[in-house]
């Protein structure tokens, strides 16, 4: 019990300390990786508390794939331009009220869920809880997804797949003049396409229509 | 004292799998060499030691002694994490690698999962290290590597959703007892070719080098590393490509199975089999990388997004309406 104790609060400190250097540290490259490390431990404490599945879902899609973005598009971002004090700037005024709000919202939606969270009734009674640890996490959660919630989890799929769509066509232009390639084109080439052989008479020569 | 004992042991038991994978790579780039060798005539390394074989030995004295030099305009504690990242994150993923029924370091319920997990993180490793070299070369090979390894690791991903509606298990080792009968290259062929293509790119392989392509680049990400960074780069891509081969060997080779359940077959144990089909496995990488020549950039992209992507999702379209309709489904 010791050991865990002392792996969770090691985890639970470089959480709370990468997320306070998230906002904190003034080279926004540092502060993704910083962001990648809070994720990481969350997923850490994901796996402590028994659910291994969302643990290492947590670090497939988002330490692998979202924060790869996130890099991505702060690495092309100038770091010389951020050096300028944006907070005591005379811009920044207007974005702090803005941000407070937005923080106070959060703060207080958290201090509603984990109010009523102490309220809720017990979905689990002793019974079904010894039949649960039978099987894996996988299996129960799939058990669950595919059966109650399917229309649920169709749903959401259906959204991010009309999200994907739309930024893919907001994001298309249809450029002129590119050269692409077709490999139809290409392997469908004939060796009578390209040359042909002509019988030149002498002091003629042959023309070249094109 | 109960703890220590659980510590050393501990210690014990990831030293006895740390040392043989260690100096399994350095006899695999050995490997790679000769083949890559023989293919264009060559002998290759084939001085130091019997057939050259502590070459790499050699190599590895040679970089440890060199000076490490860091750039001075480097972002320094991103610089020198790169190659950590990189070589952490190929050896942590061995811990889940089951070498025979009981012989596994940690028997987890997801370990697929984990090496997924494991495997696309190895892309933070280049871009760190393209990133904080503050130079061109290297970052343009960074941006290549991340791009090349995130669209090859959706196909990977969604053929391992293939292999998995046929084991109904997310644990290694039931995958591998999934396949007592029929190794699951044979009825998932295609998917099998399309993971070691997909690998290839995954472990920035010829003939998808592309972020380390000398032509164009220098040396990708590792042009500012010298000495043992540099090193620490290389071991860490030979132990990932090591990786991918016994993910492979795991997947579709029956991992420590025997080919044939019957008498001189089985008198030989599970480890060895399994480092016979990754040999296999990685005899094939050394092939393809001595034969094949490198894709242009465009051409990769496309591979991976519209050829390799739609054929694996239609064949997990396929291999679910199979098992479905034959009842066949995985249900405990």
């Amino acid at each position: 019990m010791i050991a865990h104790s002392i792996f969770f609060y090691t985890f639970s400190i470089i959480a709370i300390v990468s997320a306070i250097m998230v906002t904190a540290s003034k080279n926004t490259v540092h502060s993704v990786f910083f962001l990648i490390l809070d994720f990481i431990s969350i997923s850490c404490l994901f796996i402590m508390i028994g659910a291994e599945f969302l643990g290492m879902i947590m670090l497939i899609v988002y330490v692998g794939a979202v924060a790869v973005l996130f890099l991505f598009v702060v690495m092309m971002l100038n770091v010389a331009q951020q050096k300028n004090q944006w907070f005591s700037s005379e811009e920044s005024s207007k974005h702090i009220p803005v941000g407070l709000i937005i923080s106070t919202l959060i703060f207080v939606e958290l201090i509603i869920v984990v109010g009523g969270w102490k309220y809720k009734p017990d979905l689990f009674d002793i019974n079904n809880s010894i039949e649960i640890n039978k099987v894996s996490n996988t299996h129960s959660l799939g058990q669950v997804l595919y059966t109650d919630y399917i229309h649920i989890f169709q749903i959401s799929g259906m959204i991010l797949l009309v999200a994907m769509i739309g930024a893919i066509v907001l994001t298309f232009r249809k450029r002129v003049g590119v050269k692409t390639q077709s490999y139809i084109k290409q392997i469908s080439r004939e060796r009578t396409d390209g040359v042909s052989v002509l019988n030149v008479e002498s002091n003629k020569g042959v023309k070249i229509d094109d | 004292m109960e703890y220590l004992i659980i510590f050393f042991d501990q210690v014990y038991r990831i030293l006895f799998l740390l040392v043989p994978v260690l100096v399994s790579v350095a006899m695999v780039v050995w490997l790679d060499r000769r083949v890559w060798a023989f293919v264009q005539k060559r002998q290759g390394p084939n001085v130091v030691g019997p057939f050259g074989l502590l070459q790499t030995i050699a190599d590895a004295l040679k970089y440890i002694f060199k000076e490490i030099i860091i750039p001075s305009s480097s972002n320094k504690v991103i610089f020198i994490l790169a190659p950590i990242v990189t070589m952490t994150l190929a050896l942590i993923a061995w811990a889940v690698i089951p070498f025979s029924a009981t012989q596994v370091l940690a028997d987890i319920n997801v370990g697929i999962l984990y090496l997924f997990a494991v495997s696309s993180l190895g892309v933070y490793g280049i871009i760190m290290g393209g990133w904080a070299s503050n130079s061109k070369y290297p970052f343009l090979g960074a941006i290549r590597s991340a791009a090349q390894m995130v669209s090859y690791e959706v196909s990977i991903g969604v053929i391992i959703i293939n292999v998995l509606l046929c084991v109904g298990s997310l644990n290694l080792n039931d995958i591998v007892i999934a396949q007592q009968n029929l190794w699951f290259v044979i009825p998932l062929f295609p998917m099998f070719v399309i993971f070691f293509i997909s690998a290839l790119a995954e472990t920035n392989r010829p003939p998808f080098d592309l972020p380390e392509a000398e032509a164009e680049l220098v040396a990708g990400y590792q042009t500012e590393y010298s000495g043992m960074m540099y090193a620490m780069f290389w071991l860490g891509e030979y132990a990932n490509i090591l990786l991918m081969c016994a993910m492979g060997a795991i997947l579709f080779l029956g991992g420590w199975l025997s080919p044939l359940e019957i008498y001189p077959f089985t008198l030989v144990p599970g480890p060895v089999w399994l480092v016979l089909k990754i040999l296999l496995l990685f005899l094939m990488f050394a092939l393809v990388k001595a034969i094949v020549p490198r894709y242009r950039y465009d051409q990769l992209m496309k591979l991976g997004w519209k050829v390799f992507l739609p054929l694996s999702l239609i064949w997990v379209v396929l291999t679910a309406s199979y098992l479905f309709y034959f009842n066949l489904l995985p249900v405990n």
